[in-house]
């Protein structure tokens, strides 16, 4: 069976390979071809799974790739363990399940096969990168994935902002994949393997040095802050909302931004070896999540409150693994993976209706749409960690293990962004669903393609949380995987988590739906923090500024260098080659006399040359 | 005068007339004018070697005095037979005006 997990990647490429080849003809069946082929895909990550709950342990198939006797030799290969065949059954699901909404989101577009066929790449792309045993595979899955998301980011590409949005996203990303790429090519030199496992085992034994394994851990998190949009490197997400909602649910939610989580926690032998690298992790982990979580408090677009929660939550998950948090910062990947995308699929449904993202021009949607008004409700519970719904066993798990750690500043961090997370979504859930519909939209609700995953995604947001102590042993088996400490008993934390909520809630319930306090006159005494918060405290201006004036100084420099001075090189030689040319020219005048006069003057040359050379004529004449 | 008379005195009258033929070759316009010139620088050359024969004893010099003969018959007849192409072509032998093959 595991010899044969290869198919599950193959499944979507041959269906993305298959709709692009058809093209338009296939625009009533391509959303079909795709869906079929990853349901397929699911089935089996299913059994998959269900065969390693019952066996679980590192399984590795690996083929020769490119052969050096002796040297550094590529490898093909998968590792089944429990932590790749669990983001299986997570990314085949969470693709299952957007790609069936699409069938509704997108009936209306002439674009859909090109559409389903970057869904496809994307979801062979993520398959592929969680199943590779080896970094140079990983590697290249990791920039198909950047490459589906530019693709799909851009998608409407006729659209200036969503073009541009691609290429932020690209482009930010590359700095991290720098990195992660010398990070790869180091590894590789130092340990002459590229194999995870190897890599993984070379680091526990202690192979790597204290500042090796620090710069290693660091580079490698540089291209997982990417990815997973850490700070500094978070401002593509927000722009990335851009692109279809459904790609945002599956690739800016679920599964693309978990891809960084997922390779720090691949390596995570390799951070280990680096109290350094665990510490930066960590701490940048919780700045994201609350610096992020401040943001998404004052949006007025839908999905980039949704964007900004995504970035905040995702510094949650590397919050929890800098502070050794293995399972709880996975365990909330995946509680996430599926309330997150719920949000933002139940946010497509609203857009969906009522032609708009801002919520300001939402209001009262909850009558009229019932099924993604308590969808979304239960999505939002879940998101701002209330018992008993799958978010707060995760952020839980999280919280306690900065507290294992000893990280009281990163409890607290994470106490605070809890109750801003819980503030900001809940302040979007009575604004848009709660109140007296504004402008008349009264929005319709969505067809059941539509509706149907929401449900399922509803159903996971709410039961996922059960499974936490069967989800701990069973990671606990991946490879690099740590072991937790004995299940807690300490009821504080989860209290004061409870608070954090609670007083979220409690907040944007007074000024949001209530209205006892305005909104509106927060605003104006607050205006400054207002402004900072809301243009993202300046962060994207400040990059622009860099890249314009330094780094396009610097460009314009370079540039200036390249067309004076090699250009100027090669351009002198020709011009040499043509004034010397020239020159010569002058000497043909063809006058007679002119050529007699030069062959007289060249025989006397000659003669005095020889002359000289002469040892007996010289000691004559000296 | 005539008992002092060496290979030096017959040497400076070759030199000279070489000199002045020389001159007239680079001064010239005329073609045959040019031609003339040729022949006298190799009279003087011819001069040259005839008083070899007799200074050095070789019978040498005088042997090679007529091969210059013979060829500078030959190079004549050549030479005036390209006058002669020149001519046609412009109607004077004026060899400043042969420009064709400036660059």
């Amino acid at each position: 069976m595991i010899d044969h997990a290869w198919i599950i990647p193959v499944l979507p490429l041959a269906a993305a390979a298959l709709v692009a080849l058809l093209g338009r003809r296939a625009s009533k069946i391509a959303g079909s071809i795709t869906a079929g082929a990853v349901f397929f895909a699911l089935i089996i990550s299913l059994k998959l799974l269900t065969r390693l709950i019952v066996n679980p342990g590192v399984n590795q198939v690996t083929v020769p790739w490119v052969e050096s006797a002796g040297k550094l030799a590529l490898e093909a290969g998968m590792l089944i363990d429990p932590l790749s065949v669990l983001m299986l059954v997570l990314v085949t699901f969470i693709s299952l399940m957007v790609q069936i909404y699409s069938l509704g989101y997108m009936a209306e577009d002439p674009d859909k096969p090109r559409y389903f066929s970057y869904i496809s790449l994307f979801t062979f792309s993520m398959i592929g990168l969680v199943m590779a045993n080896n970094l140079v595979m990983i590697y290249m899955f990791w920039e198909l994935v950047g490459l589906s998301s530019y693709l799909l980011i851009g998608f409407w590409y006729q659209k200036p902002e969503a073009a541009n949005a691609g290429k932020k996203a690209f482009i930010v990303t590359r700095f991290g994949d720098l990195g992660f790429l010398i990070a790869i090519l180091l590894l590789g030199f130092l340990l002459n393997t590229f194999n995870v496992i190897e890599i993984g085992q070379a680091a526990t034994a202690g192979k790597l040095s204290g500042g090796m394994a620090t710069l290693l851990a660091l580079l490698i998190f540089a291209g997982a802050a990417g990815k997973s949009a850490q700070f500094p490197l978070h401002v593509w997400l927000p722009d990335a909302m851009e692109g279809p909602t459904p790609v945002s649910a599956l690739i800016h939610a679920a599964t693309m931004v978990a891809a960084g989580v997922f390779f720090v926690a691949r390596v995570y032998p390799v951070f280990q070896a680096s109290e350094t690298a665990m510490l930066v992790i960590a701490y940048v982990g919780g700045f994201t999540a609350i610096f992020s979580a401040s943001i998404g408090c004052v949006q007025n677009d839908i999905k980039r409150i949704l964007a900004f929660s995504t970035i905040s939550q995702l510094g949650y998950m590397m919050m929890a693994l800098g502070c050794g948090g293995y399972s709880a910062g996975l365990f909330h990947l995946m509680t996430h993976a599926a309330f997150k995308a719920l949000l933002f699929l139940g946010a497509g449904s609203i857009i969906h209706a009522v032609h708009t993202n801002n919520i300001w021009e939402m209001g009262g949607l909850l009558r009229r749409m019932g099924i993604t008004g308590t969808t979304m409700l239960v999505a939002s519970l879940a998101l701002a960690g209330v018992f008993p719904f799958s978010g707060f066993f995760s952020k839980d798990a999280i919280l306690f293990a900065a507290f294992d750690a000893g990280r009281m500043d990163l409890l607290v961090i994470g106490l605070v962004t809890a109750l801003l997370t819980s503030f900001y979504i809940f302040r979007m859930f009575f604004i848009v669903f709660a109140g007296q519909p504004s402008h008349g939209h009264r929005g319709h609700e969505s067809p059941p393609n539509m509706t149907v995953p929401l449900i399922f995604l509803a159903l996971l947001s709410i039961g996922l949380g059960f499974f936490h102590n069967s989800f701990s042993r069973f990671i606990a088996h991946a490879f690099g995987a740590v072991q937790e400490t004995a299940s807690h008993h300490n009821r504080l934390i989860p209290m004061f988590a409870f608070l954090a909520a609670v007083l979220g809630f409690g907040w944007a319930y007074i000024v949001y739906a209530q209205k006892a306090v305005s909104a509106a006159l927060l605003e104006r005494r607050f205006s400054f923090w207002h402004r900072l918060i809301g243009n993202k405290y300046y962060i994207d201006e400040l990059y622009a500024f860099f890249v314009r004036y330094v780094l396009f100084a610097l460009s314009e420099g370079l540039a200036w260098f390249d067309r004076h001075i090699i250009d100027g090189a090669v351009d002198g030689l020709a011009w040499l080659c043509r004034v010397g040319g020239e020159g010569m020219r002058r000497l043909q005048v063809g006058r007679l006399h002119a050529y007699l006069l030069a062959f007289f003057v060249g025989l006397i040359v000659m003669i005095v040359t020889l002359l000289i050379a002469n040892d007996d004529v010289m000691a004559f004449l000296l | 005068m005539m008992e002092g008379l060496s290979m030096i005195h017959y040497l400076i009258v070759s030199i000279v007339l070489f000199g002045i033929s020389l001159y007239g070759v680079f001064t010239r316009r005329n073609a045959i004018a040019l031609l003339l010139a040729i022949e006298l620088i190799m009279l003087a050359v011819a001069l040259n070697f005839t008083a070899a024969t007799y200074f050095l004893g070789h019978a040498g010099g005088q042997i090679f005095a007529i091969f210059i003969i013979t060829v500078s018959a030959a190079e004549a007849a050549v030479g005036l037979a390209l006058v002669i192409a020149i001519y046609r072509r412009q109607k004077n032998v004026d060899l400043d005006q042969l420009t064709l093959l400036k660059g």
